[in-house]
């Protein structure tokens, strides 16, 4: 086992981060939630850096898209705290959320479709109220996403998929997030798309964003991440760095398809 | 741009000619009830069109408008004459207070099922209207007639109508290329995902309601004051939103141009048809026609089908994907951003 990794049966205390790194810029604490009768998340407690990338992943069913509802304030937690940097988001509309800067890309694609793609990029700014502010985080996007100024005029249903993606993520990033939370942004990728889209996430971290990403390619989203979180049947099972986690025999065992390639032996995807 | 502006000029140019061209008024007269569906279209789509709920109840609007001139120049003993328009403002404002209740109703339903509860709210405001007394009931109420010179009597009538649709259709324009606007189409392709973007979408939702009900109460206004009575069976007429959905599918949902055109080639076509043939009904035969043949041949309507249509000729390109008001748009971020779209 790797000297960092902190492997947990049950739920692992909220402590320092293990590696001695940042401030946290996302902390859960002891988070239960779930849907009708049944908890989903029985206690989930782990911290995402600042200005880290934190993969989370697990098997089906693990409640990793039921932890990123609870971040952003689609689903209230029954216990347990979520704070962003030292503030709780629990009770919080997704509007609120929003304005704390942290912003979620959802699992399936989100684009309006027959919405052109300049203004599904605008939408992104919705509770922004100063529009010089807009106009220029816009012109900062255009630069950064050259699809969004090529298909401008383009219904965003038009794109592909791996385009969709990517206006998607020229969305969020219209409210100048501190904490981007994307779940599954490679679902449906073909490698070379993959590739690209995770490079746009590279950037956004580069910029200096925290990113939290769920990631089902858990291979591919471990090798992005600075962290790693694995979840299982609602609980932590393993926090460590990206590559701790990937190396790590029992996981890569149990999720990652037993055999795993070593770390940096390779782009992601 | 200047194209577009030197159209519209000529177009309200002409529009302003109109009567003094065609100075019978049989074509007068139609060509105000014409004016009276263009706005009411227009506002119809500028709620339907943009935000994707389609109501079916916007004659509850049209007939309050009608009723609140009827009844206030009852009980006030006003006479006939341009004193009366200014009771058209009042039924505009009768008529948005009306869509409070209304959309805070309809509004907490979504899509199929908000249709059927706008139908439902409607047949609540035609039995009132049948039933209570400050509506005179089945007997309807008379409305005073100006003694205007008969060669001219029209013109107040089409001049004002003309007004209250330029109204409109400003209101329209200007929502399609507002914030609030986009706020609406992002509700349209997926209301979920907006509230996800922070878009409050009930309070917009209910403010395009409020919008889009205050010209269908102004226009049912002048439509009392120019047939000049008023009956619940008419004010509050089922076929009323039939008739304005079909002349914004027909012309384009969602678009500006496309209400209007709806409703300058489907009610001048009502009018004749029944002045020519005395049969009431017959419209609504030939309107089941148009109505299958645009959903069978153009189904997005007659003004993007076209817009496409040609576009693809200009560039070659088959696939144009624009919708309306994004070349502007376009132009106007890229005009702010300095970069090239």
């Amino acid at each position: 086992m790797p000297p960092d990794a902190t492997v947990n049966g049950t739920t692992p205390a909220v402590t320092a981060d293990p590696r001695g790194r940042g401030a946290a810029s996302l902390e859960f604490a002891g988070v239960i939630a779930g849907y009708g009768g049944g908890d989903v998340l029985k206690g989930v407690s782990f911290r995402v850096p600042e200005g880290g990338i934190t993969c989370v992943v697990g098997p089906n069913g693990a409640g990793k898209s039921t932890l990123l509802a609870c971040v952003s304030g689609i689903l209230r937690p029954r216990a347990g705290d979520i704070r962003f940097r030292g503030e709780s988001l629990v009770g919080l509309t997704p509007r609120q959320i929003l304005a704390r800067g942290v912003v979620q890309v959802p699992q399936n694609h989100s684009v309006f479709p027959q919405m052109t793609v300049l203004e599904n990029v605008e939408s992104g700014g919705f509770i922004v109220r100063d529009r010089t502010e807009v106009r220029r985080r816009l012109q900062a996007i255009q630069e950064s996403f050259p699809v969004v100024t090529e298909r401008a005029r383009s219904k965003a249903g038009s794109l592909s998929g791996g385009q969709q993606r990517l206006v998607e993520f020229a969305r969020c990033l219209m409210l100048d997030p501190a904490l981007v939370v994307l779940d599954e942004p490679s679902m449906g990728l073909d490698p070379r798309t993959r590739r690209m889209v995770f490079a746009a996430v590279r950037r956004m971290h580069e910029q200096g964003r925290t990113i939290l990403l769920v990631e089902q390619n858990a291979k591919a989203g471990l090798r992005l991440s600075t962290d790693g979180v694995v979840l299982e049947n609602g609980r932590v099972r393993l926090v460590g760095s990206g590559r701790e986690v990937l190396e790590h025999p029992e996981i890569g065992a149990l999720y990652l398809g037993g055999a795993v390639a070593p770390a940096g032996a390779g782009g992601a995807g | 741009m200047l194209p577009r502006a030197a159209g519209l000029g000529l177009l309200l140019l002409g529009l302003g000619a109109l009567p003094l061209v065609l100075s019978n008024p049989t074509y007068t007269s139609i060509a105000i009830f014409t004016l009276i569906y263009m706005t009411a279209a227009t506002s119809w789509n500028t709620f339907a069109g943009y935000s994707g709920y389609i109501p079916l109840g916007h004659v509850v609007f049209f007939g309050s408008g009608a009723y609140t001139l009827a009844v206030a120049a009852q009980d006030w003993h006003l006479v006939g004459g341009y004193g009366m328009f200014l009771l058209i403002p009042l039924a505009g404002l009768v008529a948005g207070l009306l869509a409070l209740p209304f959309g805070l109703v309809a509004l907490r339903t979504r899509r199929h099922t908000f249709v059927v509860i706008t139908i439902a709210i409607m047949f609540i405001f035609q039995l009132l209207a049948f039933n209570l007394g400050v509506t005179n009931g089945s007997s309807g109420i008379q409305i005073p007639t100006p003694l205007w010179p008969a060669a001219t009597f029209n013109d107040p009538f089409y001049y004002i109508t003309l007004g209250i649709l330029i109204l409109a259709v400003a209101t329209s324009w200007f929502v399609r290329r507002s914030r609030f606007g986009l706020q609406l189409l992002a509700i349209r392709d997926d209301e979920d995902r907006a509230r996800g973007l922070g878009v409050r979408t009930g309070r917009v939702k209910l403010t395009a309601f409020v919008i889009s009900a205050i010209p269908v109460g102004m226009v049912g206004a002048m439509y009392a004051y120019f047939i000049g009575q008023i009956f619940p069976q008419f004010a509050f007429d089922p076929l009323f939103d039939v008739s304005v959905a079909l002349m914004v599918f027909f012309g384009g949902l969602g678009t500006v141009a496309g209400p209007l055109l709806g409703a300058v080639v489907l009610e001048p076509l009502q009018q004749y048809l029944t002045l020519q043939f005395s049969i009431g009904d017959l419209y609504l035969i030939i309107y089941g026609v148009v109505f299958l043949a645009v959903i069978l041949l153009m189904p997005r309507g007659v003004v993007p089908s076209t817009r496409d249509w040609l576009r693809a000729r200009r560039t070659g390109r088959p696939d144009a994907p624009e919708v309306e008001g994004d070349t502007d748009r376009a132009a106007e971020v890229a005009a702010h951003t300095g970069s090239p779209t």
